[in-house]
């Protein structure tokens, strides 16, 4: 037995905790350099991270039905057993939440925190998506504003009316994020005071009397300052919801609000969409270097080395194509294995490497690399970057084309030298959120007269809409919208 | 070294997502309560009181999204695990709707398109089932003098027990006789002790120092004393929480359960009166806190046994239908005094009983039994060809046929029959569902 052990048995205590995370976060800053925010980590029951699953991993979003749904779908799932639950959950926020569940072993807790507190915690810190697109200052703070502020409107208007305009927003949540500007929108801080300072207001000019006057409609108090925004979007505008909230001519003020805060709530969850295979390839890599670190030193056992390995390779397993357990390429597997190989070409290079990669190949300087790569791409331009032949021959990746029209699908190319290109190609694009994502925007709207709306799919190589879902949306963007919507479908 | 730092949130109260499945089980409302109507059909007893899996058609909640066609246009995509293909070899694409490549949902069978499949707690699944059930007629006409009451909070007062002090109340009416009559705060006590000891430290005091000094201990002194006539909380301050007995008309009742278990009853037969007791039995005990229910088994011979007796013991005879009423009227004349309870009788039997019995039943109804019930149910147990036989509600075993001729004259009678599992629930429902009542 060893006495520099942190730990030898599964068991886990606070102590172990802390001396596990200092010992961590040791490696993490003096060896990796990483650049984490402050770390809270809270401790919960399996109970309690069902239920934090079932709201986008969020401790304060505001409740809708949709949620009581993945709630029940995940509870049975995992009652059933075809569905483990996450270790851990971790949320872009500063101080940077994640929770650790009480069931997990010793082992499983230092590689959560690894993982987590480290892993995505400096991804998200350091990542241009994240730090442009999202106020991780501010999240908590609006997300408790919004939740109050739904419950406040539940309480006044009814829950029905509440849950109307929820759905109908949430329909549209896709085509609510600016994908190209920086929106044009005060920043949380704001916000809030903002809310806040309406909410004096109401407490100020609040009038018993006036509740009994039928149909008093509520004024708008921001509505010169909205026509005014109104004229200013330049039509074609692509994020729907914008459009709606500044625009729509039924909107109440309150509607609006809830409009504005599943958008918002879109935003800051866009970058996790471009960023899956880097986000978790980041965690992944840093959970291993960091693990495989305390096993060097002495500070875990041979037992705990061997269960983490075990873990660790369930996370990065990757089904292969024709297997029953297939579901599209693991985002973990494929961001460890290519952060993996960016080492190994910096340290040991092929002459093949040397070819694709003259610039690092060969450096040593892995851990720089890999710092570049998590703060300046995104999924798309790092496999473009860096997805190197031998990573496509581990995997045996080849690209099919399918013509809706054939009946056969072609094999365009697979893990050859003739094929390497064209592969990757296909492959970031695959992770390009503008090529699965329809590109809908509002090209064309009637505001002074019969104020129809003009909605515009732009189609790449002849993909239209799923007629399945395409009504059904049309519908919600027509209760929000309060007048006719029209759809045209062409190539962009 | 970063900041970090462990909160233990095991304690934190669970079900956080409580309201989101609130909100889930309203919005699907109409189609849970159909799988749960369906799905009650098939239960045996003892599940009754347990949760259940149910799965309602996913369109009822579905979230549509904008998405491409997978059946339009041109796509290409990468795919793992390459084995024998090379550029430019075709595959046979599967038949419509098979593996696309992105599989959906393969875990769930290809179910998930269609059904969304979870489970109900036992709660949540009566509550489903009984929603727009009650008793009939519940308040007595002559219930209005009854005394029965309850604690209500009434206000603020002076005097009370200790347990019922008001703590902000009180607090606040100190602090507020504290500061009209300007009691001196521990700081400002302190304040003057200070500096009155480092006077007494310096060795040789001046003049001024000794006079000082001389102030400070007679203020001090005036100090404590206002201190000790303007207590922090005087007895004046404490207010009590007040609670007023407020009278609240009582809703009694009582349901007698009469189950014929003779000879003539077979197991099947038994089996069904026993899940409709069942039934009521739950009912009951959900939906009304403080209803009685008096079970009385009757062969030849009635008698009154527990819950456990009626629904889960064997026992055989001949039978006499009428033991059972004498037995029921028996109890009710001891235990429930008409003008104090509602009461309500429900009935199984298959129709069969000695001869003459059944007239003997009807003049007790009528003369006995139907002025003091609120509600009375008669379950006639049928075998399927039986059913077809008695198609008409004229015709019967003689039970039905002597209840036909006097049911007319109480509109508080219902008769109506049973012949196999399927048939219990849209009995019962229409013998409980809200206004529309009629004996069928």
């Amino acid at each position: 037995m060893n006495a520099s052990l942190l730990f030898s048995d599964a068991e886990w205590s606070f102590d172990r905790l802390k001396a596990t995370y200092n010992a961590i976060e040791d490696i993490a800053l003096k060896d990796l350099k990483l650049d984490v925010y402050p770390n809270q980590i809270e401790i919960i029951s399996s109970e309690q991270m069902l239920d934090a699953y079932s709201s986008h991993g969020m401790p304060l979003m505001y409740q809708h039905w949709s949620y009581g749904k993945h709630f029940a779908r995940d509870q049975t799932m995992y009652q059933k057993g075809y569905q483990g639950l996450a270790y851990e959950i971790v949320i872009n926020s500063d101080p940077c939440i994640a929770y650790l569940m009480e069931e997990n072993t010793m082992t499983m807790q230092a590689l959560v925190m690894a993982h987590a507190c480290f892993g995505h915690n400096h991804f998200f810190k350091n990542n241009y998506l994240f730090r442009q697109w999202t106020d991780a200052e501010g999240i908590l703070a609006y997300l408790d504003f919004s939740k109050k502020y739904i419950s406040r409107c539940e309480d006044e208007y009814g829950l029905d009316e509440v849950e109307k305009i929820l759905d109908s927003a949430h329909a549209l949540m896709d085509q609510g994020v600016f994908r190209y500007a920086r929106p044009p929108r005060l920043s949380e801080a704001d916000q809030l005071a903002r809310a806040a300072l309406r909410a004096e207001h109401e407490q100020k000019t609040f009038n018993d009397i006036w509740r009994t006057l039928p149909n008093v409609e509520e004024p708008d108090q921001d509505a010169e300052e909205r026509q005014l925004e109104v004229r200013n979007i330049k039509l074609p505008e692509e994020n729907l919801l914008y459009f709606i909230e500044k625009a729509s001519p039924v909107l109440k003020p309150w509607q609006r609000e809830l409009v504005r805060i599943v958008r918002n709530v879109s935003q800051y969850f866009y970058p996790q969409k471009q960023t899956k295979v880097m986000n978790e390839g980041c965690a992944t890599f840093v959970h291993h270097y960091i693990m495989n670190a305390l096993y060097d030193r002495d500070l875990i056992s041979e037992g705990a080395i061997m269960e983490f390995l075990h873990s660790h390779s369930s996370v990065v397993f990757q089904p292969e194509f024709d297997d029953p357990r297939y579901s599209g390429i693991n985002p973990y597997a494929l961001g460890f294995a290519m952060m993996d190989d960016i080492r190994r070409i910096c340290e040991t290079p092929s002459a093949e490497d040397r070819e694709w990669f003259p610039g690092v190949a060969g450096s040593g300087k892995w851990r720089d690399v890999l710092k570049d790569a998590w703060a300046n791409y995104r999924d798309e331009s790092f496999i473009l970057q860096y997805l190197s032949p031998k990573v496509m021959r581990d995997f045996r990746l080849f690209a099919l084309d399918d013509d809706a029209r054939e009946s056969h699908i072609e094999v365009g190319a697979i893990h050859d030298a003739q094929g390497y290109r064209r592969v990757r190609e296909t492959l970031a694009r695959q992770y390009d959120l503008g090529m699965h994502e329809p590109n809908i925007q509002v090209v064309a709207a009637d505001l002074e007269g019969d104020r129809m709306i003009t909605l515009r799919h732009g189609t790449h190589a002849g993909r239209t809409l799923d007629p399945k879902t395409r009504d059904d949306v049309l519908w919600h963007v027509h209760r929000l919208w309060g007048h006719k919507v029209k759809l045209d479908e062409g190539p962009a | 070294m970063n900041h970090f730092h462990f909160i233990d949130r095991r304690k934190n109260p669970k079900g956080k997502s409580l309201g989101n499945r609130q909100r889930f089980l309203r919005r699907a409302r109409v189609q849970i309560k159909e799988a749960v109507n369906k799905s009650l059909r098939d239960r045996s007893l003892a599940d009754m009181d347990k949760g259940e899996k149910i799965s309602i058609p996913s369109r009822s909640t579905s979230e549509p999204r904008f998405r491409l066609s997978p059946d339009a246009g041109e796509r290409q995509w990468v795919a793992p695990g390459n084995k024998e293909f090379g550029a430019g070899d075709k595959i046979k694409k599967p038949p419509k709707q098979g593996g696309k490549g992105q599989g959906k949902d393969a875990a769930d069978g290809g179910e998930a398109e269609d059904s969304f499949q979870f489970t109900l707690t036992q709660d949540e699944f009566l509550d489903i089932f009984f929603e727009d059930l009650e008793l009939p007629n519940l308040v007595k006409r002559s219930l209005k003098d009854m005394k029965s009451v309850a604690w209500r909070r009434a206000g603020i007062t002076v005097a009370g027990s200790p347990t019922n002090i008001n703590l902000v109340r009180t607090m606040r009416n100190a602090h507020g006789r504290r500061l009209a009559l300007k009691r001196p705060s521990n700081s400002e006590i302190n304040e003057l002790k200070e500096r009155l000891f480092e006077i007494e430290r310096i060795a040789e005091p001046s003049e001024a120092e000794i006079a000082e000094k001389r102030a400070l201990l007679v203020r001090l002194q005036d100090m404590e004393a206002r201190r000790r006539w303007a207590p922090f909380i005087d007895p004046l301050d404490v207010r009590y929480n007040a609670f007023a007995p407020t009278p609240v008309p009582t809703t009694a009742a009582v349901m007698f359960c009469l189950m014929d278990v003779s000879g003539s009853m077979g197991e099947r037969e038994k089996d069904l009166a026993k899940r409709f007791y069942m039934l009521l039995y739950l009912f009951l005990k959900r939906r009304y806190e403080r209803v009685d229910v008096v079970f009385i088994r009757h062969t030849h011979h009635a008698e009154e046994v527990d819950e456990e007796t009626f629904f889960y013991s064997r026992q055989s005879g001949g039978t006499v239908v009428s033991t059972a009423l004498e037995k029921m009227l028996e109890i009710q004349r001891a235990r429930y005094a008409a003008d104090e309870w509602n009461i309500y009788v429900a009935q199984a039997s298959d129709g069969y009983t000695q001869s003459g019995d059944a007239k003997r039943c009807v003049e007790m109804l009528d003369e006995d039994v139907m002025p003091i019930a609120q509600y009375y149910a008669y379950i006639e147990i049928l075998d399927e060809r039986e059913l077809e036989v008695f198609s008409d509600k004229d015709s019967g075993a003689e039970l039905w046929r002597a209840y036909r001729t006097f049911a007319p004259k109480w509109k508080t009678f219902a008769q109506t029959r049973i012949a196999k599992p399927s048939d219990i629930f849209p009995v019962f429902r229409e013998l409980f569902a809200k206004n529309a009542r009629e004996a069928a």
